[in-house]
């Protein structure tokens, strides 16, 4: 009986929690008409949504999306793993106090910084560029992805490492061939929370890209007109913006639970 | 086949004030095995690391045949490990995990295989070449740490209580097993182990640690007859030596709770040159007998193994001996016997060392 309590109040917070995600992609596929009026679980099902909503602007901003999201995480992957290998698997002295700072980059709120970066951004040329958004993405990623491999590496039994140096693997052989596959369900997940992060960010673009290489987050802002509540064209749009992050999430997702389980239990 | 010498090697772990290991000199001599025990604490493991290159050294030096390797890197010593845990690649099949060392090396791919082959077939590890560690069992496991150090052929193999996660019929035949390959191979070994069965039955020579001090380096057949302080006639030996407080007295006898202790002359002149009066006399289970006259005493406890027993006899309230018998034991549980010593007596002075 227990064991039937659970698993029901486990659907229902599941479906509480789909639900709205679900809703956006149902009401992508109504007219305007059915979105707007009462709430409607069945109806004939159009595609006009998405014609409106996917015009060359759509590919534009798509395209820089997934190149700076793409770049920037493949930035912090090689930045970070050897960032946590040496905090980990041959810890430097100050170790503890070395992932403290990388942490504590996140307290600032990113509204107090924007003054400072803009004029910093202006200064160097960057406005208005991918550049500018690949590296503050970067820096905006690099601590998480840091304290994450770091906790994933940890996991992997000390003795592997001395048996691999003891049959002469170099630094280089012992991340890539005997810490690495252990941790790769950690890398997936790690690299994956990186993408979501970069791609769901809104703020820098908006304060940054005002011109051109305009990222999907803005471009959801931007396609739908201020003047009316036209649900299922927003819907439509939205479900455009997220539906990457999800197809990625959907193929990584075996990996990406184990890996933020991983360094959960010693 | 090389010679491994300890030289005055000290390391004392950061934070710590007791050094894990203490001016240790020890020399291996080539194709050796040499087995490192005491119990846990004792600084063995630490040893092996220092040699294996995985721990620095605080002080002194290590050399494999005469060279100076104290600052050569683990991959640079050309030496072999085996771990407790096997530490086997778990995304590899046996076959590359054997095959690992040879390709860091850049060892070509058809000597490789040939290699990875000869030490599978010694080792019965043919048929499991293509599969992964998580498939194995743990005598499967065990093994393919071992054809992974034999396969390199290195100078020196390295054990770090290998047999400890195996149950313990696995692990009388796999020590027989080790030890016939050890002597087939001729490779110096270093063998560490906690268990002074193992040590006895598979070392050339045994050296006992404690508190990270060398106690005695010898054959296990000296170890056990000619312990050179109680805390080696302790350790070596199961069941345990017995340990009587004695004291000497003018005439150079022993007394134990009021009565005397007949000696043999050669003891009895070593008794006379010995430092204190409060001694320790050491007497091995089968050294004990019972019989009509001796110390009185009650049998608490009888263990009977088929082929011998041992019987826990108390002697006073707090202490408890036991005696070893061939067989079955003649005497039954809480029957008043008395216990007479043998010949072959050990005595010690009150700071552990031999008289």
């Amino acid at each position: 009986m227990k064991k039937f309590l659970l698993s029901l109040s486990t659907w229902v917070l599941a479906i509480l929690f789909f639900f709205p995600v679900f809703w956006m992609f149902l009401n992508s596929f109504k007219t305007d008409f059915d979105a707007s009026t009462d709430p409607k679980l069945f109806f004939s099902p159009t595609l006009e949504q998405f014609r409106e909503v996917i015009d060359s602007k759509f590919w534009e901003a798509f395209a820089s999306s997934f190149f700076i999201v793409i770049v920037s995480t493949i930035i912090v992957m090689l930045l970070a793993v050897p960032a946590a290998y040496a905090l980990s698997i041959k810890p430097i002295p100050k170790w503890r106090d070395m992932l403290f700072f990388f942490i504590s980059t996140k307290f600032l709120p990113i509204v107090a910084g924007i003054l400072p970066i803009y004029i910093l951004a202006d200064a160097l040329s960057l406005l208005n560029s991918r550049t500018v958004l690949i590296i503050l993405y970067t820096a905006m990623n690099l601590p998480l992805a840091v304290w994450m491999l770091n906790s994933f590496f940890r996991e992997v039994p000390k003795e592997l490492i001395e048996a691999a140096r003891i049959d002469g693997a170099s630094i280089r052989s012992q991340i890539t061939s005997v810490i690495l596959p252990i941790v790769a369900p950690g890398l997936a997940a790690t690299a994956l929370l990186c993408f979501i992060f970069a791609w769901n960010e809104f703020f820098f673009a908006l304060q940054l890209n005002v011109n051109d290489y305009q990222t999907v987050p803005i471009w959801v802002k931007g396609a739908v007109d201020e003047r009316g509540n036209f649900i299922a064209e927003l819907s439509a749009a939205s479900t455009l913006a997220t539906m990457p992050v999800i197809i990625a999430g959907w193929f990584a997702q075996k990996k990406m639970i184990r890996g933020l389980s991983m360094g959960a239990i010693k | 086949m090389a010679e491994v010498e300890y030289r005055s090697v000290s390391r004392t772990f950061p934070g710590s004030e007791i050094p894990a290991v203490s001016n240790l000199n020890l020399k291996i001599e080539s194709g050796e095995l040499l087995v490192l025990v005491g119990p846990s604490g004792s600084g063995k493991s630490t040893a092996l690391r220092i040699l294996a290159g995985l721990e620095p050294q605080d002080e002194g030096s290590i050399h494999i045949d005469d060279k100076d390797v104290s600052e050569f890197q683990p991959q640079a010593r050309d030496i072999a490990m085996v771990f407790q845990n096997y530490a086997l690649y778990p995304q590899m099949t046996v076959a590359a995990n054997m095959g690992f060392a040879l390709k860091q090396k850049k060892i070509p791919k058809a000597e490789r295989e040939k290699r990875v082959l000869e030490a599978a077939k010694i080792l019965d590890l043919v048929p499991y070449l293509d599969r992964k560690p998580k498939n194995l069992s743990g005598g499967q496991r065990q093994r393919v740490a071992m054809g992974r150090a034999i396969v390199r052929e290195p100078k020196v193999f390295l054990m770090d209580e290998p047999l400890s996660n195996l149950d313990a019929k696995l692990r009388v035949q796999t020590r027989a097993e080790l030890s016939e390959l050890q002597e087939r191979l001729k490779v110096t070994t270093v063998y560490v182990t906690h268990d002074q069965v193992e040590a006895m039955t598979m070392g050339d020579r045994v050296a006992v640690l404690d508190h990270g001090v060398l106690q005695q380096v010898d054959k296990p057949s000296v170890l056990y007859s000619k312990p050179s302080n109680k805390f080696v006639a302790g350790f070596i030996g199961s069941p345990a030596m017995n340990f009587f407080d004695v004291t000497k007295t003018d005439n150079a006898q022993l007394m134990f709770k009021g009565s005397e202790i007949s000696l043999k002359d050669e003891l009895q002149n070593k008794i006379k040159k010995s430092k204190t009066s409060n001694l320790s006399l050491g007497v091995r289970p089968e050294h004990l007998k019972i019989s009509d006259n001796g110390i009185a005493g009650k049998v608490r406890l009888i263990e009977a193994l088929g082929s011998e027993s041992y019987i826990h006899v108390s002697v006073d309230d707090a202490k408890s001996i036991i005696i070893r018998v061939e067989g079955n034991a003649t005497v039954k549980q809480g029957e008043l016997v008395n216990v007479s010593f043998g010949d072959t007596l050990h005595v010690f002075n009150e700071d552990g060392s031999r008289v």
